[in-house]
């Protein structure tokens, strides 16, 4: 078991460190980009289209003018805006989604350069809660940018963002306890080497949907998109939002489906352990990550496609009446076993 | 409450009541079948005609942009001047001034013939009442919709670019197609 305060610089030299975040920084921005284009490429061929197809070859170059446009625009604010808080907001946003990217283990340690390197930003013996931590932080990127913006529609959206995002992240956080119990510790590369033999979405299948629901509501996605309601309202927090701010504030929302796919990866799919035995050299793990965050990417552009919009009631009552009791009863249920077993 | 249909109704079929551990459940499966239904619309393909490349063909009675016609064999204008079109003209596009046909050198096969002959297609709402009123066939409505421009001026089609073959066909259907 690990020291409950994680001796986190162990044994990288700091010139690696930096080399790890800015290895894991570009990697997480041009993630972003390929997933906007694959979830508009997806969402078309479920829709019987295209998608888009116009801008260069096979239209691989829509989210570099997606994101030109954005640049381009002109930043301004409502009259009635706190301005400090208007610009800080997105970027609150963005940070605390690359920061949760940096703890998605996607190796083991190998040997870099003669150096013992983990391939992972931080393997923080929090694991989980340096998650809800980050993710709790992001809701003041939610909250500020709605308050900021000085109008009472923003304010109102910010609002319900945050009563969804808070009831949600119960739910979420007694998932995962489930796996954090039978693994016995938080950090996350302990429990995804715990899932050499068994991955845990076998054992801990209640947990995994109850997690991955959360998640949707998490990350603000149909089925539980109530922040935005693209359809029917203006939109939520972002309605004053424009430009680079505006682009900020998507690529936060990519990004953390990109974590939260990278942390399902980790906790349910057995992280860069592959089925059946098979036990491929260090350099394949990595990709074996990105491939399971791939296709848990794809679930998410498929219930996108299939699922409407909840109602604001039901969304709050299905958070709580029903995602809140399954979880406590799968944690009571695996700490029972957990303890029978020892 | 559910709607109450009244005392005459005997039975009616419900589904089963929404909410509850069941609805749950039932909500889970229905999830699940949803998703296999989307699934099969990627395995269906893509239906998607792309549009400036591929055209779609237009059926025979498409009322495009107008035509003026000429006889095959003399090679003389159909239009005869009478200006009926422009009468039945719900929103006045079509401008028409005839004028006598000089006996040696025949415009039209009438004693008129249409001089200046304009349709202000900015106005026009296609409606196809110009070509019910000719008694002649002299104007039909063409197969052509693709009619953007620039500026409304280049709007205005004269009477050599109704007579002209369109410079880009548009695929017409055959009949029961």
């Amino acid at each position: 078991m690990t020291p409950p305060f994680a001796d986190v610089v162990y044994f990288e030299p700091w010139w690696m460190q930096i080399a790890k975040a800015v290895v894991l920084f570009a990697l997480g921005l041009q993630i972003v980009p390929l997933v906007l284009l694959y979830e508009r490429k997806l969402l078309g061929r479920f829709q019987n289209r295209y998608g888009p197809n116009r801008v260069g070859p096979y239209g691989l170059a829509q989210p570099l003018a997606d994101i030109l446009k954005l640049l381009a625009k002109e930043q301004f604010r409502p009259r009635t805006s706190t301005g400090f808080l208007f610009v800080l907001a997105p970027v609150l946003s963005i940070l605390t989604a690359a920061a949760t990217f940096a703890i998605i283990p996607f190796s083991d340690t190998v040997d870099i350069f003669g150096t013992k390197t983990g391939l992972y930003g931080v393997d923080v013996s929090i694991g989980p809660l340096f998650l809800f931590a980050f993710g709790a932080i992001a809701f003041y990127g939610i909250m500020l940018g709605g308050y900021a913006s000085g109008s009472k529609y923003s304010f109102l959206g910010s609002m319900r963002a945050a009563a969804q995002l808070i009831s949600y992240e119960v739910a979420q956080g007694l998932a995962i306890v489930g796996v954090v119990i039978t693994t016995g510790s938080l950090s996350l590369v302990d429990i995804a080497e715990h899932q050499a033999g068994m991955w845990f979405i076998v054992p801990q299948f209640a947990g995994f949907l109850i997690f991955l629901t959360a998640s949707f509501a998490e990350t603000n996605r149909i089925p539980f998109d109530l922040t935005e309601a693209d359809g029917e309202l203006v939109g939520g927090y972002n309605t004053e939002y424009g430009g680079g701010r505006f682009a900020s504030y998507y690529f936060a929302e990519y990004l953390n489906v990109v974590v939260v796919a990278g942390i399902t990866t980790t906790l349910f799919l057995g992280g860069w352990n592959l089925p059946a035995g098979l036990d491929p050299p260090h350099w394949v793990d990595p990709f074996v990550v990105l491939f399971k965050m791939f296709l848990i990417v794809t679930l998410f552009i498929w219930v996108r496609a299939t699922l409407p919009r909840l109602r604001y009631d039901q969304l709050m009552s299905f958070g709580w009446k029903i995602l809140l009791p399954l979880a406590t009863l799968n944690v009571l249920a695996t700490a029972i076993i957990v303890v029978v077993a020892d | 409450m559910p709607w109450n249909p009244g005392d005459d109704v005997i039975a009616v079929q419900r589904g089963p009541q929404p909410g509850g551990g069941g609805g749950a459940y039932r909500a889970f499966g229905e999830t699940l079948r949803g998703l296999k239904t989307t699934l099969r619309r990627v395995t269906e393909g893509v239906t998607t005609l792309e549009y400036p490349e591929e055209k779609t063909a237009v059926y025979p009675r498409w009322r495009g942009r107008h035509r003026l016609h000429r006889f095959e064999d003399t090679g003389l204008e159909k239009c005869v001047g009478c200006s009926l079109c422009a009468a039945a003209c719900p929103v006045d596009c079509i401008r028409v001034v005839a004028a006598e046909n000089d006996p040696e050198e025949r415009v039209s096969a009438g004693e008129r013939y249409a001089a200046i002959y304009e349709i202000n297609l900015s106005r026009c709402i296609f409606c196809g009442y110009c070509e019910v009123a000719c008694p002649f066939d002299a104007i039909t409505m063409g197969s052509d919709y693709e009619l953007s421009d620039y500026n409304r001026s280049d709007l205005i089609f004269t009477k050599e670019m109704l007579l002209a073959e369109p410079l880009e066909r548009t695929p017409l259907r055959a009949e029961g197609e």
